[in-house]
């Protein structure tokens, strides 16, 4: 079953009289339970389409649809509704929020799902099930997210985009600021995810390395799709 | 959102910056107890004044010769002087008086024994008693055939006696001298404690019969007090006893501009008194007012340094999931929580110091229920106005800007 489904998806920015042609049209498939990496160049397009999938921006033009309905032009509320049910984001940088514990960082998708409606337990219990699936010690679940090492933080990120069972993993350069050694960990995590839990997921990454982790890759240049 | 998520979310962000937070509750504290305060004092200062007039009697009102307009002035620049004569026309003639108080007040020396003193003799009638609400501590007061008889009696104010006869003593029965005369002393009255414009403990009372004959030598008054049973009926016995005087001192055209007599009552005292102590109040409350002006404006000012610091986590919060109005609604409930803990500290602050001046004995403050309801609507609106637009700012943020906010 096709999870993801672009069907020419144009992106203008305009400031002023001036318009910027970011993507060309895009088209491809996702199906549910793959494990796909986007590669380009700096500049190509990837983050803007990237925050597409995510619905943080609408497209242009074209269609875009995500687990069976058409997302291109809903309103801010109705994306918010649809990031919090079926989206969880990994970031390049600026993941958790400082000052607070890692459980309650994961915990926080929580407060805007209306659809699950759990107590303070249960949701304690989710969110150490993904904690544990990310790999992320358990001596440290009440630590305060500012005193993480990279890697750490990366996972509990990973953690937090599991905690809803969303249908869709996005990860923008999610290894952008780690080591290869622990970038590999991260990845590694991203890639048990997808076998042992089924989990889809998208990285975008310009890294051949990182695309290594993926089955399939997608390369776009130009704001155009060149290999899939 | 739910509202526990809501309100655990706030208090996060309220703790994580403690100091700040704190002074932005104080900013607020110290604007709702200085409006407290400054109304409680205008209050209390309000009750004051106002009691002191009561106790000079609500119903009074007071003749006395001469004009306050600065034209002709008592009996030595040709007005005619008020007379005893003039006093029995009032009670005669007008209705509605209760009752009337013909007065002669002079200075003189007194002598009792060894001792001399200087101070203010006033020579009245029984009813004076009532007018001023005058108790005695002992003996009795003028009577109505001592007045009628000329009787060289008087009645002594408690300073007067601590004066002559030594403190605490009872003088009754006593003799003292007023130019060249003996008076037989029948009383003290009780002390009112010195106020006003004449400080009525010190001061001899004798019959206005015996002052008119021995101290003053005519029947010229230096003034009539007069009451009303009711107190709505004073302005219109003002006007007849204006009207009456009038004719009788043959005023030409019976113009009120000539007059050559002067009419005051309590209620325009009592009245000019409650708009000077209400401008009073406007400005001490206008002057806390802006204090809590001031600390609205540190709330906005907290708030959008906030917003500020905190754009990527809102960024972070929106891609994950939170709407506009979850955010705004988190902005908002921040400002109102540091506002209502301000209020609520400000209350008790406020009431605290109200009290702390009261105990001190400067002033009896009053701190009315409606400052208090005043405070907290303020507190509220300044809450909600202030954070309102740093919510809608924080709220309209686009997600994607705000994650890649440096
Ligand atoms: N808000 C915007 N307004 C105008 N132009 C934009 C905006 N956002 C992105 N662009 C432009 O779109 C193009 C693609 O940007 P994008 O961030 O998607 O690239 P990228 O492939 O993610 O690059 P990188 O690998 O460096 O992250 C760039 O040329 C960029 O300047
Ligand atoms: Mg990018």
């Amino acid at each position: 079953m096709n999870m993801i489904s672009l069907k020419n998806i144009k992106k203008d920015y305009s400031s002023g009289d001036l318009t910027t042609k970011v993507l060309h049209g895009i088209s491809f498939d996702i199906q549910e339970g793959e494990f796909v990496a986007i590669m380009g160049p700096s500049g190509s397009g990837k983050s803007t389409l990237m925050n597409i999938l995510g619905l943080l921006d609408t497209p242009t033009e074209g269609d875009y649809i995500l687990d069976g309905k058409n997302v291109s032009s809903l309103s801010d509320d109705e994306q918010a509704r649809i990031r919090a049910q079926k989206i969880g984001f990994v970031f390049q940088s600026f993941n958790l929020l400082p000052r607070t514990s890692v459980l309650r960082n994961v915990m926080m998708p929580f407060i805007y799902n209306k659809s699950e409606h759990l107590s303070t337990k249960e949701r304690e219990e989710r969110a150490k099930k993904a904690l544990s699936a990310a790999g992320f010690p358990e001596n440290r679940w009440h630590n305060l997210s500012s005193h993480l090492s990279g890697g750490q933080i990366q996972r509990v990120a990973i953690a937090r985009a599991l905690v809803n069972n969303p249908v869709l993993i996005l990860a923008d350069e999610p290894t952008g600021n780690l080591d290869s050694k622990t970038s590999d960990i991260v990845l590694k995590t991203f890639q048990e995810l997808n076998r042992k839990e089924g989990r889809t997921i998208i990285l975008i990454t310009h890294e051949h390395d990182v695309a290594a982790y993926a089955d399939r890759c997608i390369i776009i240049k130009d704001g155009v799709i060149s290999e899939n | 959102m739910k509202i526990q998520d809501l309100v655990q979310e706030t208090n996060t962000a309220l703790f994580a910056n403690k100091s700040r937070t704190f002074l932005t509750v104080l900013g607020i504290v110290i604007g709702i107890a200085s409006v407290i305060i400054m109304l409680a004092i205008g209050k209390g200062a309000q009750n004051e004044i106002q009691s002191s007039i009561n106790s000079l009697g609500s119903n009074l009102l007071t003749v006395i010769p001469g004009t306050s307009r600065g034209g002709p002035s008592g009996t030595g620049t040709g007005g005619k002087p008020l007379t005893i004569a003039d006093a029995n026309a009032i009670r005669d003639k007008i209705l509605l008086v209760d009752e009337v108080s013909p007065e002669l007040t002079t200075r003189s020396q007194v002598v009792a024994g060894a001792q001399n003193i200087n101070t203010t003799i006033t020579g009245i009638v029984p009813e004076y008693q009532k007018i001023k609400s005058i108790d005695m501590e002992i003996g009795i007061f003028i009577t109505e055939g001592q007045n009628r008889n000329f009787s060289k009696v008087a009645v002594l104010g408690p300073t007067v006696r601590d004066s002559l006869f030594g403190i605490d003593s009872n003088p009754v029965g006593q003799k003292v001298r007023i130019n060249a005369n003996t008076y037989t002393v029948i009383g003290v009255t009780k002390s009112k404690g010195g106020s006003g414009f004449s400080n009525p403990d010190d001061m001899i009372i004798i019959p206005l019969s015996t002052a008119a004959q021995y101290l003053s030598g005519g029947d010229s008054l230096s003034s009539i007090s007069v009451t009303t049973v009711e107190t709505e009926d004073l302005k219109q016995v003002e006007k007849e006893i204006e009207e009456l005087l009038l004719e009788r001192h043959a005023i030409r055209n019976r113009d009120p501009e000539l007059a050559d007599f002067s009419t005051f009552n309590m209620a325009d005292l009592s009245e000019a008194a409650a708009s000077v102590t209400g401008i009073f109040s406007l400005l001490l409350g206008s002057v806390a007012g802006i204090s809590l002006l001031v600390g609205g404006i540190g709330i906005m000012n907290m708030m959008l340094t906030t917003v500020r610091e905190r754009t990527r986590e809102i960024g972070l919060r929106k891609a994950i999931g939170a709407r506009s109005k979850d955010i705004s609604n988190q902005f908002l409930l921040e400002s109102v929580l540091i506002t209502c803990i301000g209020g609520i500290f400000g209350i008790i602050l406020g009431v605290g110091v109200a009290q702390l001046i009261t105990l001190s004995g400067i002033l009896t403050t009053s701190v009315s229920l409606f400052s208090i309801i005043l405070a907290l609507g303020v507190s509220a609106i300044i809450g909600i106005g202030f954070g309102y637009y740093p919510a809608r700012r924080a709220a309209k943020l686009n997600p994607i800007e705000a994650l890649r906010y440096e």
